[in-house]
């Protein structure tokens, strides 16, 4: 195959060109595209406000910014990361890119709904981002709007709920479309155990779609209702109950965490055993446990209000239920290594940020046991040890998944391959940046240190300096990463169809795939990772 | 100074107990997962073993890690609710200090109109904490003392310990409240019972003199937030000296100066971005014009009046 226009087959890419078409297009795989380059914008905006706050934080003090900068900056680039990058991610990009091909489908359910989705996703980011720049301050109360400060505070808070109100309608459309998608749409012979695990893991993550986050957008909605109307839903001088607040928020943002972590499994689960060459460990415990995660995450959220005055009751309820909401995780865990126990392990870059997810997403799935006892929890509550906590989770679980479903599906989607060895290098950067960055933040938050704190007291500072640094070399890491896929897009040697032997549907079809993705309908007739080896009876 | 596991209270040993199974539970199992993935990495690299095995499930190695992790936090649990639920249990001779949590700062009252910005507690003696909130929520953090609950408007939340520690310990609110959330720390100072009796007996009556009624008002609306009493600057012009004071404003057709008078005072409160003084910001205050009835706007303007005769 040349790069010659004229000897390229016809493929979802060339197969219309230009903007218009692209910005028309019900093609699931040009949407999730559009996701993903969207997506990829904003989180690099709210990566550099991270870097930004790292640079202040180096001093106690002004450093390079006032208070209400810092403030506005840790508001919005929470606000960023969670509702426009980390939420809707995996399940927009590669969701949307993959589900069909990966059941045997030529689309999703609802392909019109979908680029309607993507509509709405943009239209709720671009609120965000007018949220600080129209007129009056932007927004300084926390990506969680608690009020009362949140009623009273006379900043853009309003345009920053409208916003979130509207991207959660994305969310809950995409929900709805993938599950319609996997219940109607998956090829003939597909029944559901012979489903694979990434599908299965946006099926969960979907009914949490749906049925949490219309939650979440009555709540905003009547924050809004409180500032604008003084109804006095949470306001105590108006009768209303500020705690109450907390839980409308919180029954909607803890299942928002598995909608979050549990395509992350998905595509890690797909990694393992494409690149040991043999099958899943645990096919089914693994589809159990990630309904299990979507159905006990519904009843943790307490775990985020121990110290807020609620009774005494609801405190042990909440924390028993966390620690069982972790076993299926743990389960997860023992199945991926068993499933690379004993196969032909390939270190190429998708299996080197899955294992990498693995360390990452350990250490903080086990702080976040510390968060779920009580005793320790009341020490840590509100400390830099729960923004450690989070960030491992979030950002070294979902976030390194992410780049490992980038390099994995890469010659999927461009039918061209990067640079191992620049993939390789990016990765350490990514790495011990990552590391350097977060990992104090657990010594600090255990000895006291504040989160949320513009200013602190000096005998934190070492820590500080440690995970600034951290910081930069993690920026680092992630210009070499994005840098070496951008360029590779257009100029990486053509790759062929099925580089990695991966037995799932996507990799039977050409690379980049067509139009309608398949020719014809596929029958199947086997549970999937099927490895055709010496050893299989 | 503070040591990461000084154990300041009686409640501290529990948590601590609690922090180090859970710790050590997590290093071991963190250790053993990256060795094992190590190993694997190694020990069945492609390149030294051509043959993967296709076993893909093991019912009783599935039954066995699902069974001891669950036994395993269970006891987190067990350890964590030990620790805990002391907290909630309040003996019956704590001595009660109230706690007032504002934007930003606070203040300690001892009862009968005795109010302190540390907290000055006896060795070895209960003390229950009552918090109260005067505006948003706030939290009660002392890290030596392994405490901390939420400060709540309308909430009467509470929490106790009993100082094992002679010392002075961090305070730091722990709920996100504004602009200077990260200046709203204090200090708990743990002294003998005789000392703390006697600091208790000096301590100067300053709370319950009844304000005059417009300040109370602007106690109220918590104007003092932004405006200081005392001549420095915080977010907006301080009220030291207000009344009749020449400043030069910023309209919207340009700089003038202005006596501050009755007119002006109101229309400040009422429409603050209207005339904006200099070196000040327009667009943060709200407009009080829905909050404050022109009966207490006068009584407002009479405060202001009065505090500048008195000098």
């Amino acid at each position: 195959m040349t790069n010659s226009s004229t000897s390229v087959p016809l493929n979802y890419l060339n197969h219309k060109t230009g903007l218009w078409s692209w910005l028309t297009s019900t093609d699931h795989k040009r949407i999730g595209l559009m996701y993903m380059y969207t997506i990829a914008i904003f989180f690099c905006v709210a990566a550099i406000l991270g870097l930004l706050m790292r640079i202040e934080k180096l001093t106690p003090g002004q450093t390079i910014m006032t208070a209400q900068t810092y403030n506005g900056m840790f508001t919005i680039h929470g606000i960023i990361m969670i509702f426009i990058v980390v939420i809707p991610g995996l399940a927009a990009v590669f969701g949307n890119i993959f589900l069909p091909i990966m059941i045997g489908a030529k689309d999703v359910a609802f392909p019109k709904l979908n680029l309607f989705s993507w509509y709405v996703f943009i239209t709720g980011a671009l609120l965000g981002l007018y949220s600080q720049f129209a007129n009056g301050n932007s927004p300084d109360t926390g990506w969680t709007f608690y009020v009362p400060y949140s009623a009273a505070a006379s900043s853009n808070v309003v345009i920053a709920l409208t916003a979130a109100f509207v991207l959660g309608f994305a969310s809950i459309l995409t929900g709805l479309n993938f599950i319609v998608t996997i219940h109607r749409m998956r090829a003939p012979g597909m029944t559901w155990f012979r489903m694979p695990l990434f599908p299965w893991s946006l099926y969960a993550t979907a009914w949490i779609q749906l049925l949490a986050t219309p939650i979440v957008g009555i709540t905003l909605l009547m924050v809004i209702a409180e500032r604008t109307l003084h109804i006095g839903f949470f306001d105590p001088s108006l009768g209303g109950d500020p705690v109450l607040y907390q839980h409308l928020f919180w029954i909607y943002s803890h299942p928002a965490v598995y909608v979050m972590i549990l395509p992350a499994m998905g595509v890690v689960t797909e990694i393992f055993p494409t690149f040991s060459q043999k099958p899943v460990f645990g096919y089914v415990p693994i589809v159990f446990s990630s309904l299990a995660i979507a159905l006990v995450g519904y009843f943790v959220w307490g775990h985020h209000m121990f110290t807020s005055g609620i009774s005494y009751e609801s405190r042990w309820f909440f924390s028993f239920l966390t620690f069982l909401v972790a076993i299926p995780s743990a389960i997860k865990v023992f199945n991926w290594l068993s499933t690379m126990y004993g196969g032909s392990v390939d270190l190429k870059p998708p299996l080197l940020f899955a294992i990498s997810f693995i360390f990452l997403f350990t250490i903080g799935g086990f702080t976040g046991l510390t968060l779920g006892s009580l005793a320790t929890n009341i020490q840590l509550h509100n400390t830099d040890f729960v923004v450690a906590h989070f960030h491992y989770i979030i950002f070294g679980g979902m976030g390194f998944a992410f780049f490992a479903a980038i390099h994995y599906w890469f010659p999927k989607i461009y039918g061209r391959m990067y640079n191992f060895k620049w993939a390789n290098i990016s990765w350490g950067f990514l790495f011990v940046g990552f590391n350097l960055l977060y990992f104090p933040l657990f010594v600090i938050g255990i000895q006291g240190m504040p989160r949320r704190y513009f200013d602190y007291d000096p005998k934190f500072q070492t820590g500080e300096v440690l995970s600034t640094i951290g910081a930069f070399i993690l920026i680092t890491g992630l210009i070499l990463m994005i840098s070496n896929l951008v360029y590779h897009s257009r100029r990486g040697a053509i790759a062929p169809a099925n580089p990695w032997h991966g037995v799932t549907l996507e990799w039977q079809i050409p690379s980049p795939p067509p139009h309608e993705n398949f020719d014809e309908i596929p029958v199947i007739t086997h549970e999937p990772y099927r490895f055709d080896h010496p050893h299989t009876n | 100074m503070e040591t990461l596991f000084n154990e300041g209270s009686n409640l501290a040993g529990a948590v601590d107990r609690a922090f180090i199974f859970i710790f050590a539970v997590s290093f071991i199992f963190t250790i053993g997962i990256t060795a094992l993935m190590i190993y694997i990495l190694i020990h069945f690299s492609r390149k030294r073993n051509k043959n993967p095995q296709q076993f893909s499930h093991n019912t009783k190695l599935e039954v066995v890690w699902t069974v001891i992790p669950i036994l395993i936090v269970l006891v987190m649990f067990y350890y964590g609710w030990v620790g805990f639920a002391p907290m909630r249990q309040v003996p019956k001779d704590a001595m009660p200090v109230t706690v007032i949590g504002k934007m930003w700062s606070w203040e300690f009252d001892y009862g009968n109109g005795k109010l302190s910005k540390e907290l000055v507690v006896p060795y070895n003696k209960n003390v229950k904490l009552n918090l109260v909130s005067v505006d948003v929520n706030h939290s009660l953090f002392i890290p030596a003392f392994r405490v901390k609950e939420d400060v709540i408007p309308g909430y009467k939340n509470y929490l106790w310990f009993r100082p094992i520690m002679k010392g002075t310990f961090d305070i730091y609110c722990t709920e996100y409240c504004g602009l200077a959330h990260s200046a709203m720390t204090a200090k708990a100072v743990v002294v003998d019972s005789l000392e703390f009796n006697k600091w208790l007996a000096d301590l100067k009556v300053t709370g319950n003199v009844p304000d005059h009624p417009g300040l109370a008002i602007i106690k109220a609306n918590a104007c003092l937030t932004c405006h200081s009493m005392d001549g420095s600057k915080i977010i907006g012009p301080s009220f030291k000296g207000l009344f009749g004071r020449k400043t030069v404003v910023v309209t919207d057709s340009g700089e003038k100066e202005i006596e501050a008078n009755g007119d002006y005072i109101k229309k400040s409160i009422i429409d603050p971005n209207a005339d904006v003084v200099k070196g000040f910001n327009k667009g943060l205050m709200q407009s009080y014009k829905e909050k404050i009835s022109a009966e207490d706007l006068d009584k407002i303007v009479d405060y202001f009046k009065t505090a500048g005769e008195a000098k």
